[in-house]
């Protein structure tokens, strides 16, 4: 047991130390204040500007070589449902009329490219990753399908290949990250008409979306939405209807979603470290109490076996005595009645050879008996 | 001491006839089984379940996934009680509760390998590219490692069955080693699995959304296990009551009461961590809403009224009683589970975008429950689970 308990605590501390080394490795991808990277790309959308024209979908569809829908892109009934990016369709327009407005309002949903995004700290191989462009991309040579990073997203952008058996794979807008890297704009950006998206340096674009909601206060909603959202998006909307309105919602607060896991995560080597300890004292304590009662009850026993020997030798030698007693008793009333038939036959030996006076005969008897 | 013949004269009976209404049914579900099995890697994860792009995950992660683990907490309750916290009367309950837990994790992984998009690539955030910053990661890694010490933890039952001593003898010797090793790891992966929703604060409804879910997953982790290994019991002791020898049979009378004393303590102490999640959050409005009933429901009369029964079971030395809370107590577990991952995640959708299990994702789900119970029948048959083997009488 010693050799084992001692290989244990080393097996133990390799465990809390490549623990800790793989937090440290994590907060250099995640859980550290981290305010983007310097000079990320992103997109701005001016949802007051979009007209529904889906012309975007359709470039996307394009550039990503994805297959044909059945309802082809100049077909603008398709706007009557709300839809949501699926696994051909990385992003999708959608019409909402707000109580106050007469007009429609086309919002354009896609991946917002989080700075910190639940989906890439959510992966669990690393498969999805946030690019320097600012561009969250994915590795579907690592992918296991888990889908965690679907139910990670507070969008809901990830879809799924749930039709295909072997080779299923997630997916979503990549900010054309290949574009990008060619030093290209994204192909929705490229083919919008309206200029309701622009594409840029995230920083500058925060500037230009506080230019034109200054510019006109009345025509915007006073809020950048991607600005702060789960820590902030690369991707920003202004907008001339309330964000709740148009499906978008304000309660995410502005945590990252690293940071939500970031204490559970923590405290795994912690917790390992405290089990290891606190297991061990309650196995000292309850091998102590054991050892304890074992000690107890040998004492109990060894002075129970005492006590019985005891008794056992009190027993013995009284009965030892008796034993004595008795048989001296024996002896002597043997000897008696030997004496006495020896004496008898004397007597009658004597009276039968001389016809001695019989007072004689039993004279010596006292004699004989002090004498023996 | 009594103990039954490697071939009990049940199974000479059941030998006669291969048709038992258990193996019917057992084999009705397992064809039904192959078959969706087929379809699920013909047609891919869509063709069988009701999954969709907003509701990633079912029954195969909310049940088999979450309710599988925690109710195979067991294990390492067991353990712990035994060999951590001394309590020697818990030794006869060790190895059944080390069988049902390696059964139950290996059909979580078994399940797995339907729920997944590419089931072959499970070992790849162990071995090829960890994803630290999550906490999946977590729970992939202490599952992988647990199910292995669970196999060594298991073994002696084997080695002894197939006769091989020196195995036997080396196993015992690092036995305690395991058993501390499989605690830490069962307490980290319990946790986490309720930490893997820490993530989502705008899916999951408030009321079971907290900071605390790691804790309210550790807490009733534990109290699932004794429950399990108490309903287990009377399970046993109804249908393979041949297996059992006298030693088992009386001690397990008394794992149930200390069990369900244990389980009545941890329910009322998580119904306190429960209310006190609500203070922090200030999640008290949501109580009058329709969710607040659902949730009074499941708290009250899944978590309060079950801890209650066990009290009084307790009191009463009512054993029927207590295996009976046992069960309810399990129920309740299921609930909690399906509640966080299904039921309350979500619910800010309309209904028709909400989810609801396919008959065939049930089917299946049944069909691997099914394995589970005909794998158990078949090792406790065998092997010495239930009682003591004649050739090592001491186990540990
Ligand atoms: S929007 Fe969703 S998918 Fe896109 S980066 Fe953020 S978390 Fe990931
Ligand atoms: S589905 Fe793929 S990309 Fe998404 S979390 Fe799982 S392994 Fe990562």
């Amino acid at each position: 047991m010693g050799i084992s308990r001692r290989q244990f605590f080393g097996w133990m501390g390799a465990a809390v130390g490549s623990q800790m080394a793989f937090s440290t490795q994590a907060k250099a991808a995640a859980n550290i204040h981290f305010t983007g990277y310097p000079g990320s790309f992103g997109v701005l959308h001016d949802i007051s500007r979009c007209i529904g024209c889906r012309k975007c979908e359709a470039a996307c569809n394009q550039v990503n070589e994805l297959s044909k829908p059945e309802t082809p892109f100049d077909d603008l009934t398709v706007l009557s449902k709300t839809r949501r990016p699926h696994a051909d369709t990385y992003t999708v327009v959608n019409q909402f009329k707000p109580n106050d407005k007469s007009s429609p309002v086309f919002v354009k949903t896609q991946c917002n490219h989080c700075m910190e995004p639940a989906c890439v700290s959510a992966c669990f191989v690393k498969a999805l990753i946030k690019s320097e462009t600012g561009a969250v991309v994915y590795d579907a040579s690592l992918c296991v399908g888990c889908r965690y990073c679907m139910v990670a997203c507070p969008f809901n952008i990830p879809a799924y290949e749930y039709d295909k058996p072997l080779t299923p794979e997630i997916t979503k807008c990549n900010l054309c990250q290949p574009r990008i890297q060619k030093g290209l704009r994204p192909g929705c950006v490229d083919a919008c008409p309206q200029e309701a998206l622009t594409f840029g340096n995230r920083n500058e674009l925060i500037k230009i979306a506080r230019q034109r909601i200054e510019k006109h206060p009345d025509r915007y909603v006073n809020h950048i939405y991607g600005e702060n959202e789960m820590g902030g998006c690369n991707w920003l909307y202004i907008s001339n209807a309330p964000f709740t309105d148009i499906d978008m919602r304000e309660d995410l607060g502005i945590t990252p979603a690293p940071a939500m896991t970031s204490g559970a995560l923590a405290a795994v080597p912690v917790v390992v470290s405290l089990w290891v300890v606190f297991i061990n004292g309650l196995r000292a304590i309850s091998r102590r109490k054991e050892q304890i009662a074992n000690e107890d009850k040998n004492q109990a026993v060894s002075a129970a076996v005492e006590t019985e020997q005891a008794r056992f030798k009190h027993e013995i030698n009284q009965l030892k005595e008796k034993a004595k007693s008795e048989k001296e008793a024996a002896v002597a009333r043997e000897v008696k009645k030997a004496l006495e038939a020896a004496a008898q036959q004397l007597s009658e030996n004597a009276a039968a050879q001389t016809p001695a006076p019989p007072e004689t005969s039993g004279a010596p008897q006292p004699e004989k008996q002090e004498n023996k | 001491m009594e103990h039954p013949t490697p071939t009990p004269p049940a199974m000479t009976t059941g030998r006669d006839t291969v048709f038992t209404p258990f193996n019917v049914v057992a084999g009705i579900i397992i064809f039904i089984g192959c078959i969706l099995t087929v379809m699920r890697f013909a047609k891919g994860i869509g063709g069988v379940t009701n999954l969709d792009d907003t509701n990633p995950w079912g029954i195969w992660i909310g049940f088999d996934l979450l309710c599988g683990v925690a109710l195979a907490a067991g294990g390492y309750v067991t353990c712990a009680a035994c060999y951590i916290f001394g309590l020697k009367q818990f030794r006869c309950a060790v190895r059944p509760a080390i069988l049902t837990a390696f059964l139950g994790y290996g059909l979580v992984v078994f399940a797995l390998q339907y729920d997944v998009g590419r089931p072959w690539r499970l070992p790849y955030p162990i071995f090829l590219s960890q994803g630290t910053s999550s906490l999946l990661f977590e729970v992939a890694l202490c599952v992988f490692l647990y199910l292995s010490v669970l196999m060594l933890e298991f073994s002696p039952a084997v080695f002894e069955w197939l006769n091989w001593k020196h195995a036997r003898y080396i196993i015992g010797k690092v036995s305690m080693v395991l058993v501390i090793f499989g605690i830490i790891l069962s307490t980290l992966h319990q946790s986490s699995l309720g930490a893997i929703f820490l993530i989502v604060p705008s899916k999951l409804h408030p009321l079971w959304y907290s900071g605390y879910l790691p804790v309210y997953f550790f807490i009733s982790s534990m109290f699932a296990g004794m429950s399990m290994v108490i309903f287990e019991h009377s399970l046993v002791d109804r249908f393979l009551h041949n297996k059992i020898d006298a030693e088992h049979h009386v001690e397990s009378n008394n794992v149930a009461l200390g069990f369900a004393k244990a389980a009545a303590f941890l329910m009322s102490g998580y119904i306190m961590i429960q209310v006190i999640g609500i203070a922090i959050d200030n999640d008290w409005h949501y109580l009058g809403t329709r969710w607040g009933l659902w949730y009074l429901i499941e708290i009250i009369g899944f978590v309060a009224l079950p801890a209650i029964m066990f009290a009084i079971g307790v009191r009463e030395r009512n054993i029927k009683l207590i295996q009976r809370t046992a069960l309810w107590a399990v129920l309740g577990i299921v609930l909690n589970r399906l509640n966080v991952s299904l039921v309350a995640f979500n619910w800010q959708l309309p209904l028709n975008q909400r989810y609801f299990p396919s008959w065939m994702e049930i089917m299946t789900t049944i069909f691997i429950v099914t394995i589970g119970v005909v794998a158990y029948k078949f090792i406790v048959t065998r092997m010495p689970v239930l009682h003591v083997h004649p050739d090592f009488p001491d186990d540990h």
